[in-house]
């Protein structure tokens, strides 16, 4: 599935969502049997050959987000990234390869740095999840976010929020212990401006140790 | 991506039970998400194992047991893996990247798919993808594939680092199934491709994997694990080595090898440990040692390098055991 660069509602009606939820043979099962999707509830739905179909209707996920927690409807196809993008607004997390390949989309997930991209929501109920957004105090910088400023760490800045979401977890994990550290331990985010140096100076800084 | 359903299991009967409906285990979900979204594969249900009790790192006597569902970056960070084996733990810390490895689970990590680039291109030939359609690489652009245990209908490697290791230490899986549980060596859970490519690994339907046991053996201190890549970390092998080896008295004991990036396997190295048992651990017997490792090696139009990267990567391995201390 392709996804929209930008969530839009209009796409979004009960009937495509309905549709997606249920695997494509039942679907066809369900509207070749003449059943109109909308009469469809929740929960009770049953196939033409009258095998009941497990409630799947949208997959409801409770996330806290940046200390908020939000209940959500989603597609079970959707990754934390798309949720966090398309259906909360929160861009600041940036798909990069949708692959688990470049870093770009780094949250930290119960703590932890993860890859939103390769993350299902619907497996995620109940998790907390830091973004961006959610590092600068009012209009105080995180440490590491005043650390990129002040060592250039990013040039087209597409991949610094996955970066710095990413150093986040490498100083809270003891992996910013040197230049070369840093270098090993965030080299799951990949920078197609080449601002290695400043990122691993602004980490080595913010992980209070100036050895750049 | 198709659309499906996922279901949460709590135990692994309702697991089991839910595999045998035609349910497909999803872990970590850092392999099979990105397949899934590129329609290389596409399970219509998915079976959350993540709530099942199969987590956490624990030793029996001096064997060291590793749920299927610990993630890679806390085995490779436990005090246990640290002590007993720590070329488990080099071997993780040297794949994927920090964030993979945060969610990324051992059971997943043995059963992920080849990262040949024409098992993702749909319309491109692929035996593994779809049987009996034809293999792209094996004409076509294969740098990164096997020089070892390829067949006419396949030649990709098995990705996985921790395989390697796990091979070369003689660790057992332990898998749970319709028909009962049972046990055996890391290296049967992985098939040559031979005329069936897309049948990659030996677990029955629905069985699921439990747990990895690594045995203790006096060479597990002096053990090292080499990766040779096109960048110096987040890629996979080109050629990687593991190498342990139990030295007494100025003579090799033991001598344990497997590697990664040659064969479409993990590919244990028994001719070259043979040639090492009874040696001294120098330079010579490192070298008449490795280059054993080529026996039945047969290179394709792109991958030549691997015959001379190898035999390297494996005198160099086996030096590096011989600086722990
Ligand atoms: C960009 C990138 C780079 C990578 N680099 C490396 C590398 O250098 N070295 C390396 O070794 N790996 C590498 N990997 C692969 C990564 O290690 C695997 O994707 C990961 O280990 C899979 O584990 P998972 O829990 O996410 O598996 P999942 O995606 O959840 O599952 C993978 C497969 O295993 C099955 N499965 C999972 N658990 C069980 C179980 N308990 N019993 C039975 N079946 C099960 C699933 O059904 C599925 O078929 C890389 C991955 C990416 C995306
Ligand atoms: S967008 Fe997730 S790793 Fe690239
Ligand atoms: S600043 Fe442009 S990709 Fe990193």
């Amino acid at each position: 599935m392709k996804q929209p660069d930008t969530f839009d509602p209009g796409r979004h009606d009960a009937h495509s969502e309905t549709a997606t939820l249920l695997s494509r043979r039942e679907f066809f099962r369900i509207t070749s049997g003449a059943l109109s999707m909308a009469a469809v509830p929740a929960g009770l739905a049953q196939t033409a050959d009258g095998a009941a179909i497990d409630a799947v209707l949208p997959a409801h996920v409770q996330l806290t987000i940046n200390g908020q927690t939000r209940s959500v409807d989603i597609d079970p196809r959707q990754s934390v990234l798309d949720v966090l993008r398309e259906v909360l607004g929160l861009t600041g997390t940036k798909k990069g390869c949708n692959q688990g390949a470049c870093g770009a989309c780094t949250v930290l997930i119960d703590g932890k740095r993860v890859l939103s991209c390769l993350a299902l929501a619907a497996m995620h109920d109940g998790a907390s999840i830091t973004t961006i957004e959610g590092l600068a105090q009012n209009d105080r910088l995180h440490p590491l976010q005043a650390a990129f400023v002040d060592h250039e760490a990013f040039q087209c800045g597409y991949c610094t929020p996955g970066q710095i979401m990413s150093g986040i977890g490498c100083i809270a994990e003891g992996h910013a212990r040197s230049v070369d550290d840093i270098r090993f331990w965030m080299s799951g985010n990949i920078c197609r401006c080449g601002a290695y140096p400043g990122i691993a100076a602004a980490v080595a800084e913010a992980a209070g140790r100036k050895e750049a | 991506m198709i659309p499906f359903r996922l279901q949460k299991v709590r135990t692994e009967v309702d697991a089991i039970a839910a595999a045998r409906a035609g349910g497909r285990y999803i872990a970590g979900g850092t392999t099979l998400v990105d397949l899934m979204r590129e329609e290389v594969e596409r399970p219509e249900r998915l079976v959350d194992i993540n709530a099942l009790p199969l987590g956490g790192i624990r030793t029996e006597d001096d064997q060291l047991v590793i749920g299927a569902l610990a993630r890679m970056s806390e085995v490779a960070a436990h005090p246990d893996t640290l002590r007993l084996q720590p070329l488990i733990a080099e071997a993780l810390i040297e794949g994927a990247s920090p964030q993979l490895r945060n969610v990324a689970s051992i059971g997943g990590n043995l059963l992920q798919r080849a990262r040949c680039p024409y098992l993702r291109m749909l319309d491109a030939p692929c035996n593994k993808r779809v049987p009996g359609s034809g293999c792209a690489a094996i004409g076509g652009v294969n740098v990164g594939h096997a020089i070892l245990g390829a067949s006419a209908h396949c030649a990709a490697t098995h990705p996985s680092d921790l395989a390697v290791a796990l091979v070369a230490l003689d660790a057992t899986v332990r898998v749970r199934g319709p028909a009962g549980e049972r046990s055996f060596p890391v290296e049967l859970l992985f098939r040559l491709p031979e005329a069936t490519p897309h049948l990659e690994h030996t677990l029955q339907p629905a069985e699921l994997i439990i747990e990895v046991r690594v045995p203790h053996d006096a060479s597990a201190r002096h053990a090292r694990y080499l990766k040779v890549r096109d960048r110096s970390s987040y890629e996979f092998a080109l050629v990687s080595v593991a190498a342990a080896l139990h030295v007494e008295k100025g003579v090799i004991r033991t001598a344990r090898i497997a590697a990664g990036g040659v064969g479409t396997r993990p590919w244990r190295m028994r001719a070259s440990e043979q040639a090492l048992v009874g040696r001294a651990p120098d330079r010579a017997s490192f070298e008449e040692a490795a280059q054993r490792s080529l026996d039945g090696a047969r290179p394709l139009s792109g991958n030549g390098y691997k015959a001379e990267l190898l035999p390297r990567t494996m005198v160099r391995a086996l030096e590096m055991t011989r600086e722990v201390v």
